[in-house]
């Protein structure tokens, strides 16, 4: 029974030779990322932020928008933000966060669902007062930072210097394109996309394993080969694997993306843009690394 | 490869059959379900998954006690406190007895009545809550200045133990009036120092659940203050029901903690909902002795600092019952005995978090998670398929099993399944296949080395292993890490991520190995179907 197959048997294709694309390719990546990051920032929802989400659907079938817009000036909440999603019926409205703490947040919510309750359904509201977004803020960091420092220690118990010192990097950059990827998307970064944030590190650093592992193989096995080509040739090795997980992975996300709903909308799309982002890391950015550090010492002595 | 202890075999059957007979409850109509709970024996599993507040549609409010306010009550005992050891010593000061900050202070310039009134003083600090032996830290600090100034100073340890302190009652508070909606499974808990937690599930009218969890509901009976009071006894007092204040004296006859009933009702002749209450013997005496000192005179129910009405008082009312009207309507006099019955909150409460799903979002998003499973789960099953043949049919029973096993262990935990939770296993679908494709892709490299079957076999099993417990084991730290970090939704994607990467171990290496040895033995294949 002959099978089908994305990535041909004995392959042999020279993906060291592509570094020299590759880097500069990621350099640029990551120069947009972090100039994206700091010029246009990310676009901070409510569990960061603070202030007020309501997701409305009107009972007449059709929500009005523009009578929505002008709710902001109507009770001078500042600007709110109107977005029309699935049907003509759905809005989600944003009321920034209000001056005057966590009472006033409450005041404003109030008045808001008051003029509203008679035509307009009450999907979701959750307000986060100023407060407790400060400490998701902290709590988010913390736990981007706990997850890198135990990638960290992993990775020193795990393997030679070079190899965790090329794991590490590759993690960096798909930290850093994902950050970019939130950046320029526009994409909501709420709390769940943190939860996103350290899916990918976990996938990142799953892509980055597998490859490192058969290049530690490949180096007891053929201690007279160039380091290149003992790169290239795991990397071939592991190829079909990569390919096949990657596809089935991403064919999960791409239902979630399509078929799960606008509420995970977001962080499915970002998990998405994590396993490319990973599984091209893990082949053009970590291995070629080795090439540089000279790992062939670290086996000789080890 | 191909020997495979028979016990291996039987636990895996049985994981098996116990995890379809975890899931077999969820999947049966709710009524079905309680009904099988009276009847059968204790040890079948009839419970159901527990389903996030995103996906059952429910009301998540975070409210905070304001230590600010616990403080200020707390100060204000202070200083009755030394008002009346002072008193008891007849000491003599300069000035009255002041509040500053965290302190009270007062002069007394007498040496010898300092002498006196200090020993009683530095006892208030030994904290009164330590029981069982436990020595708290004081709760106040008492320092001498020049000049005979006196200052008491409320601790750190002092004001912690307070705010504490009023956690815990407002939580019994909450609980009696959440308990009085006659919601199910209200789920209420203490959160950091000063904060608590309500889950409400299900419930449909979020506003009446704030009105009632946010208000204070410090009931007093005061009297209305004469034309030619002292105006330091008298409060200016807002009214509810109509614009400009009223004065009422600052001396409080009865309280709300005095009461012991109150209820709903309707007044006989005007037809107007009204609020009877009654009072406990206490309340009873002193309000039967305020009214017949008073009578003529109008008197003042207040509410939070709201006169809700100020009735003249007709006669002695000694019966140790009342009632109040305030041109309520139905709801209203509805909550108010509610909050009366539960008592009134230590200190002021904010919400600095609300989170609430209606119930049609939450069905939908129910929907929207089956809908992208099935799809995520044919197209994985396909793809599987066309690439490993009958290793692909494998592969596909082990992540069918996989995902029943999911359920189970969210049943056997009794874990909260959200959204973001189903998003994750909807992830793990995708990844549980990593592990037959990290063994498969090694027995066909095996093999086109040149191996028999057998030994490619068994080669890319060992070999693929290690790199399956590395590559699993990273995912699993960033689960843990999200588990401990996130809450509610997020932890529940923690929760499903990391309950896969488990199962998907015993899935997709121990079972799969199992099936193809079975494959094996019988089919006795000369070449590999890969």
């Amino acid at each position: 029974m002959r099978t089908f197959r994305l990535a041909p048997d004995n392959m042999t294709f020279g993906f060291m030779r592509l570094r020299r694309v590759s880097y500069p390719f990621s350099a640029l990546m990551s120069i947009i990322s972090v100039l994206m990051f700091l010029s246009w920032g990310l676009n901070f929802g409510i569990d960061f932020a603070g202030g007020t989400l309501m997701e409305v659907r009107a009972k007449s079938g059709q929500a009005d928008l523009s009578a929505l817009r002008g709710l902001g000036d109507r009770f001078a909440l500042g600007e709110v933000e109107v977005q029309a999603f699935g049907g003509n019926a759905d809005a989600t409205l944003r009321i920034r966060l209000q001056p005057g703490g966590d009472a006033a947040q409450q005041a404003a919510v109030e008045r808001v669902r008051e003029t509203l309750g008679a035509a307009y359904e009450f999907r979701r509201v959750e307000v986060v007062g100023p407060r407790v977004s400060g400490e998701l803020v902290q709590s988010g960091t913390l736990g981007v930072v706990l997850s890198i420092i135990s990638v960290l220690i992993y990775l020193w118990f795990r393997y030679e210097w070079q190899l965790a010192i090329a794991a590490v990097i590759a993690t960096m950059h798909d930290l850093l394109l994902t950050v970019g990827f939130f950046a320029v998307t526009r994409l909501e970064f709420n709390i769940t996309s943190i939860a996103a944030i350290l899916t990918i590190v976990g996938l990142s650093l799953n892509e980055t394993v597998v490859v490192l592992d058969r290049i530690r193989e490949m180096m007891k096995k053929y201690k007279k080969l160039p380091i290149p080509q003992m790169i290239d040739l795991s990397i071939n090795a592991v190829l079909s694997r990569t390919i096949m997980t990657s596809t089935t992975t991403t064919l999960a996300l791409l239902a979630l993306v399509l078929f799960g709903g606008h509420v995970i909308q977001s962080f499915s799309l970002a998990m998405m843009w994590g396993v490319l982002v990973a599984t091209y890391s893990s082949i053009f950015i970590c291995s070629p690394i080795l090439i540089y550090l000279g790992v062939r010492d670290a086996t000789d002595k080890g | 490869m191909l020997r495979f202890a028979r016990w291996k075999v039987v636990s895996i059957l049985a994981m098996t059959l116990v995890s379809i007979f975890l899931i077999v409850p969820s999947l049966l109509p709710a009524d079905l379900r309680s009904a099988m709970q009276k009847t059968l024996p204790h040890w079948v599993p009839t419970q159901a998954i527990v389903l996030g507040l995103d996906l059952q549609g429910g009301a998540h409010l975070l409210l905070e006690v304001d230590s600010n306010d616990v403080l200020r009550s707390q100060l204000n005992n202070l200083r009755d406190d030394v008002r009346r050891i002072l008193r008891e010593e007849n000491a003599r000061l300069t000035g009255g007895i002041g509040l500053q900050g965290r302190m009270v202070q007062v002069r007394v310039p007498d040496a010898g009545d300092r002498g006196r009134a200090l020993p009683k003083l530095r006892a208030l600090a030994i904290p009164a809550g330590s029981s069982l032996g436990a020595v708290g830290a004081p709760v106040y600090e008492i320092n001498e200045q020049a000049d005979g100034l006196v200052q008491i100073i409320v601790t750190e340890a002092g004001v912690n133990e307070r705010v504490r302190r009023a956690v815990d009652q407002t939580i019994e508070v909450l609980r009696r009036r959440v308990d009085a909606l006659g919601t199910t499974e209200p789920n209420i808990q203490r959160q950091g120092a000063d904060r608590v937690l309500v889950q409400v599930p299900g419930l449909q009218d979020t506003n009446r659940l704030k009105e009632i969890l946010g208000t204070t509901a410090k009931l007093e009976f005061r009297m209305v203050a004469d034309a030619g009071a002292n105006p330091a006894d008298v409060d200016q007092l807002d009214q509810t029901d109509q614009p400009g204040k009223i004065p009422v004296e600052k001396r409080v006859m009865v309280e709300g903690e005095d009461l012991t009933d109150a209820q709903p009702s309707f007044d006989q002749r005007s037809g107007e909902p009204i609020v009877n209450f009654r009072f406990n013997i206490r309340g009873g005496q002193r309000f039967g002795e305020a009214t017949s000192a008073n009578v003529g005179r109008p008197f003042a129910i207040v509410l939070d600092n709201k006169v809700i009405s100020a009735p003249r008082i007709l006669g002695p009312i000694t019966g140790g019952s009342g009632q109040i009207s305030g041109r309520f309507t139905v709801e209203q006099a509805n909550n108010l005995s509610i909050l009366l019955r539960a008592g009134a909150l230590p200190a002021k409460l904010s919400i600095v978090e609300e989170r609430t799903v209606g119930p049609g979002l939450g069905q939908d998003s129910i929907e929207a998670g089956k809908r992208a499973a099935y799809v995520a789960g044919v197209l994985v099953f396909c793809y599987m398929l066309i690439t490993y043949g009958v290793f692909g049919i494998f592969a596909d029973l082990a992540l069918a099993i996989h995902i029943i096993m999911i359920f189970a262990g969210l049943v056997l935990l009794q874990a909260t399944l959200t959204l973001p939770g189903i998003a994750g296993i909807v992830l793990t679908i995708g990844m549980a296949v990593d592990s037959n494709v990290l063994i498969y892709e090694r027995i066909r490299e095996e093999s086109r080395a040149g191996r028999s079957v057998v030994s490619a076999l068994d080669a890319g099993f060992n070999r693929a292993f290690a790199t399956i417990i590395d590559s699993q084991s990273t995912m699993f730290v960033a689960a843990v890490i999200l588990y401990f970090l996130g809450s509610g939704p997020v932890r529940g994607f923690a929760v499903s991520l990391g309950l896969g990467i488990l199962t998907t171990v015993v899935t997709a290496v121990t079972m799969t190995r199992m099936m193809i040895a079975l494959w094996f033995r019988f089919g006795r294949p000369q070449k590999l179907p890969i």
